[in-house]
């Protein structure tokens, strides 16, 4: 069972590096859940308690399928269904730039989370900023792999931006973990420009 | 779906209360003496008891869930799509049972059953009952059936009150509850459709508060019905069935009689109705509705309401349901969350109106099956 989901989750280095940071019998929200197989990997290995938001019905029907609980939610409002540190993570995936205002939901995030653990798609990668610079027209990449019109992506951001918007809420960065393609040092001495995603712990400042 | 064979199924009756200290104890203070509990079973418990489930019906339903009484039947139990051998809910698997509500007309106990202090029938003198009375009756059912606890209790609409109280009233007696297209407590809206209905019904002339014989006051039950059946629909579903279509002539009449589709239909929802259920039935299930509010038992407090809960929900709702709409679900499901119930929830998206919890079978059963397969399996695994 675990080898399975783990081998499913596999495509997802962010999800299997946040895997890592959970600590054991805890108490997880997932927003964005998918096919819950995130949260099933972490209640089989961590015995962790998982709840997850998703909006798309086939998502739902299959993280039912895959038997953890799950709620339809829209992440564009609140997350009024839960009252504050009402869990030990929030896990937020790639999915910020989403959102309408992903001021409000990382208020919210680090409210009903303890801690927070958010993936943050790098605009200020090095590729992306070539490619601006270079054509003139907006990146498409591996992490952004739409049309400017089309694209889902409508909050785009850097992480020296992420960093100032956290600044800027009160909430304290606990650690980052830039990822990287190839270079490793690269990505951990100037992640604002080699890493294209960075993970992010955080909890609201005391 | 078309089946190859019919299966057929039986209905038994469960007698108690013939003795006072058997009796029903009711909210309303009364006893409910003789009562009789009509239900019907399909597939076998299994022998650690670990595969029932209850089945709740909707204000006009009955203990007739799945397959055929006879091979002459026009039609099927009311949710033979989602109940029977191969179905979602696999009576291969599952042991299911479905029973009618006291109050009602279709076997169990009700206004138009013999009172056993008159030898006449109860008509109004039967008590005014609530979910909570329908549902000890359940319990005594479960106890007759030998079952020590449920896998899960799944109700639409009405059935999904009882659900719900089950759950408030019985908490260590299930692994799940599946509520479908219900509400924590009954929106005035829904009192205000209940007490027009009941208007209908109560101003019939034959109606002789409820003394009816012969002359049933079928202008009343079947007007209730009417516009009952309203509620169940949406706008958009009455508008891709109907449109403005004329039902049979090209032109307008130019009179009152029917000129519409749409009339016509609920003309005859109203008929048919009529010949399968009982005025005096409709008036005390109804007002029964009107009563729930889960909520009261913790004085206006939802979520504490669920405070002994702790059983997996699965809370189902449709987008263009307005009798009960998802917010309503909704508010149950914060309930539940603020006391770390696990839940799952989902607005299934749908034009049916209220009756899509009928009408959606594939994504309903989809999900209610694979909710149950995880849910023997953890009880299994214990």
């Amino acid at each position: 069972m675990v080898g399975k989901l783990k081998k499913e989750l596999a495509k997802r280095r962010d999800l299997v590096e946040i895997t890592k940071m959970i600590e054991a019998d805890t108490r997880v929200l997932d927003l964005g859940c998918g096919n819950g197989i995130f949260l099933k990997l972490l209640e089989c290995e961590k015995n962790v308690k998982g709840l997850g938001i998703e909006i798309s019905q086939q998502q739902i029907i299959e993280s039912i399928a895959t038997g953890i609980p799950v709620v339809h939610g829209d992440l564009n409002h609140d997350l009024d269904f839960a009252e504050d540190s009402s869990f030990d993570y929030v896990v937020l995936s790639r999915t910020l730039q989403e959102v309408y205002r992903p001021d409000r939901l990382l208020s919210e995030i680090v409210r009903v989370g303890k801690r927070a653990i958010v993936s943050f798609i790098n605009f200020g990668y090095y590729k992306t900023r070539l490619q601006l610079l270079f054509t003139g027209s907006m990146p498409e990449t591996k992490n952004l792999p739409y049309y400017w019109y089309d694209t889902p992506n409508i909050h785009l951001g850097t992480l020296k931006d992420f960093r100032r918007l956290c600044r800027e809420l009160d909430i304290r960065i606990i650690r980052e973990l830039p990822l990287e393609n190839r270079s490793l040092l690269s990505a951990r001495i100037l992640p604002n420009l080699f890493a294209p995603t960075c993970i992010f712990e955080i909890c609201k400042e005391n | 779906m078309i089946e190859k064979r019919k299966h057929i199924v039986e209905f038994r009756d469960l007698f108690f209360g013939s003795g006072e200290s058997d009796a029903l104890v009711l909210d309303c203070g009364k006893k409910l003496r003789s009562v009789n509990i009509r239900y019907e079973t399909y597939g076998e418990l299994n022998t650690s008891g670990t595969n029932a489930i209850l089945v709740l019906h909707a204000l006009t339903g009955d203990a007739h869930v799945s397959g055929w009484h006879t091979e002459a039947d026009r039609k099927p139990g009311w949710w033979n799509d989602m109940i029977g051998p191969g179905k979602p809910i696999d009576t291969n698997r599952y042991y299911v049972v479905c029973s009618n509500v006291i109050g009602g007309c279709s076997g169990s106990t009700g206004p138009r059953s013999v009172n056993p202090d008159t030898g006449k029938l109860y008509n109004m003198d039967f008590p005014v009952i609530t979910i909570a009375d329908m549902v000890r009756a359940q319990h005594r059912l479960m106890q007759h059936l030998g079952i020590k606890c449920w896998l899960s209790i799944i109700g639409g609409s009405m059935g999904g009150m009882q659900a719900l109280e089950w759950a408030t009233s019985f908490p260590e007696l299930m692994e799940s509850v599946i509520p479908i297209a219900t509400t924590p407590r009954l929106s005035p809206q829904s009192i205000a459709f209940d007490w027009v209905g009941r208007e209908a019904i109560l101003t019939d002339n034959n109606w002789k508060n409820g003394n009816y014989q012969d002359n049933i006051p079928e202008n009343g039950l079947a007007t209730a019905r009417m516009l009952a059946h309203i509620t169940y629909l949406s706008d958009e579903s009455m508008r891709q069935k109907f449109g403005r279509n004329l039902q049979e002539s090209e032109s307008y009449s130019f009179d009152f009689k029917r000129d519409f589709a749409v009339e016509s239909y609920l003309q005859y929802q109203g008929q048919r109705f009529v010949e399968r259920f009982d005025a005096n039935s409709y008036l005390y299930i109804s007002r029964a509705m009107d009563y729930f509010d889960i909520s009261a038992k913790a004085g206006g407090d939802l979520a504490r309401a669920f405070k002994q809960v702790s059983c997996p929900f699965l809370v189902i709702s449709f987008s263009s349901d307005w009798l009960f709409p998802t917010t309503q679900s909704i508010d149950l499901v914060k309930a539940l969350l603020k006391n770390r119930i696990d839940v799952s929830f989902c607005e299934i998206e749908s034009s049916y109106g209220h009756d899509a919890f009928l009408l959606e079978i594939d994504v309903l059963g989809k999900m209610i099956s694979d909710f149950l397969r995880n849910r023997l399996e953890a009880v299994n695994g214990r």
